[in-house]
């Protein structure tokens, strides 16, 4: 079994934080993280009824800007907008201030090389500016090719030396009204810049765990200080990467590289919704024929949600019909914490897919009954706040 | 009675010609929750070294291999419906499975309590 090793690994700015609550590290895309701190199961179930905090700074938060923005935020949000909606399938220009978008950056076919937050930044901050977060093993490529495409006209500034911290649960917003009174007043998919601690940070209404929760992008010199605060409040505990997969899977969100990859289009992924309407309309996104294609008349595969009678099926377990045959393969799949069961995502054909549909799962050379289910399979808890606007930078 | 660990974390008590094998409190530790455990069928033929059982925790599933050769004479059927005993308590309610020791010489060659705790270092 794995020893303690992370002599080689990048350390985010919460590395003490981790190693002083006795946290168990591993190496996770590169960077020294906790995998758990007390359990992963007590972190669950305590994220879904409390607060989870999360070190997520692998990630990758960087900035897009113009080289010379005019001062005025929409003519300037418009140009921006319109140097980075070639590479992705969301509608970037119609974002108002604030808001955040999930989006994914496609390749030529239609294939999803990463899933990505694209956001406005709120009034009175940058003009010309969109805040991006990408996940923590493409970001190099991502920062690549989004670089290129930007041209001469804007760059690309990674922010990825910051600290990105997330609170999730039904607890996160009476914790963080407590510290930033502003951000509590926030929406589902929607930021804002507040002060802590003599330093900016940026504070969204998202999350990666079916709860609601903020996700915090914080210069390092503030981190250690913010996530001592947050630690110390009786209805937060810290959650590791561990927990952070499995709550993930509950809320039927995918992951990159397992369950998306350059090979899957967002209509297999059940990802739909992130195709934009302008976009739609205009066919102007990578792999754009294929994607309205398979949107008409069906892609050959889609993303389900499996109920797995005993032992749980992991990534690449096979999926077969009932009469044995393999349709398709896991591609994420554990144990549900919430449920007490086996679960899994996976793909298989589209006339398979319906909810209750009975297959099988090969595991160990044994097949286990395995049932199609509705995603999430636990029901997520957004708060989406339609009265307040989104929320300018901290007096 | 004697106690012998594999370089896998197995333990394996011998008493007579009975083995009680089980994960020792270190594998325990590295695997985290245990939620879903794969035990054997009674009267199955073991040798030494054999996939035995599947122990699986959150997040992955661990092979547990037969410390001894002989035959599984009795399972822990309370794992099945806890299987966090093995977290709890691994040496002694979360036991997987006994076997009859075929062969003592097979002792040997597994670690006593000083080497495995220099091994689990």
């Amino acid at each position: 079994m794995a020893e303690r090793q992370d002599t080689d690994l990048l350390r985010t700015p919460l590395y003490d934080q981790h190693v002083a609550a006795k946290a168990r590290l591993v190496d996770f895309a590169g960077y020294a993280l906790p995998v758990q701190y007390e359990g992963i199961i007590a972190e669950h179930k305590w994220t879904r009824q409390s607060a989870g905090l999360f070190d997520v700074s692998h990630m990758g938060p960087a900035f897009v800007a113009l080289g010379s923005p005019t001062g005025d935020a929409d003519q300037d949000h418009h140009a921006i907008s319109t140097l980075v909606e070639p590479l992705v399938c969301g509608d970037i220009a119609g974002l108002k201030p604030g808001q955040v978008r999930y989006t994914l950056l496609l390749d030529e076919t239609g294939g999803i090389l990463d899933d990505l937050m694209i956001a406005r930044p709120p009034a009175g901050d940058a003009s010309g500016m969109l805040y991006i977060v990408v996940n923590a093993a493409t970001k190099d490529a991502d920062f690549e090719r989004i670089g290129k495409a930007l041209g001469a006209a804007a760059k690309l500034e990674r922010a990825d030396d910051q600290a990105l911290i997330a609170l999730q649960g039904p607890s996160a917003a009476e914790v963080i009204a407590d510290l930033m009174p502003q951000a509590a007043q926030l929406s589902f998919m929607n930021h804002a810049l507040v002060s802590f601690d003599g330093e900016v940070i940026r504070i969204a209404r998202s999350g990666y765990t079916g709860e609601d929760g903020f996700e915090m992008l914080v210069p390092a010199s503030a981190a250690g200080a913010l996530w001592d605060q947050l630690a110390a409040d009786e209805r937060v505990k810290p959650v590791g990467l561990g927990a952070r997969d499995s709550l993930r899977l509950e809320a039927g969100l995918p992951l990159y590289g397992h369950d998306l990859d350059a090979t899957t289009s967002p209509i297999e992924a059940g990802l739909g919704f992130a195709v934009s309407k302008r976009r739609r309309e205009a066919a102007d996104f990578p792999g754009a024929e294929r994607i309205l294609r398979e949107r008409t008349e069906g892609p050959e595969r889609v993303r389900i949600g499996l109920h797995i009678e005993g032992a749980p099926a992991r990534e690449g377990a096979e999926i077969l019909d009932p009469e044995g045959n393999k349709i398709g393969v896991v591609t994420s799949g554990g144990f549900s914490p919430s449920l007490g069961r086996a679960i899994a995502l996976g793909f298989v054909p589209e006339h398979m897919s319906d909810p209750g549909t009975a297959l099988q799962v090969l595991l160990r050379g044994r097949v286990q009954p395995a049932t199609v289910v509705e995603t999430p399979f636990v029901p997520h808890r957004y708060v989406r706040n339609s009265k307040t606007k989104p929320q300018g930078p901290a007096a | 009675m004697t106690t012998k660990f594999t370089e896998d974390h197995e333990y394996v008590t011998v008493d007579g010609d009975t083995g009680t094998v089980g994960i020792t409190v270190f594998a325990q530790d590295q695997l985290g929750d245990v939620v879903f455990v794969e035990l054997p069928e009674v009267g199955r033929e073991l040798s030494k070294g054999d996939e035995a059982a599947v122990v699986e925790s959150v997040k992955a599933a661990s092979e547990i291999y037969a410390p001894l050769s002989g035959t599984v004479t009795e399972v822990n059927a309370a794992l099945s419906g806890e299987p966090g005993l093995i977290n709890q308590d691994p040496a002694g309610a979360g036991w997987l499975f006994k076997l009859t020791v075929r062969d003592h010489a097979e002792l040997e060659t597994l670690m006593d309590e000083a080497a495995y705790a220099e091994h689990a270092k």
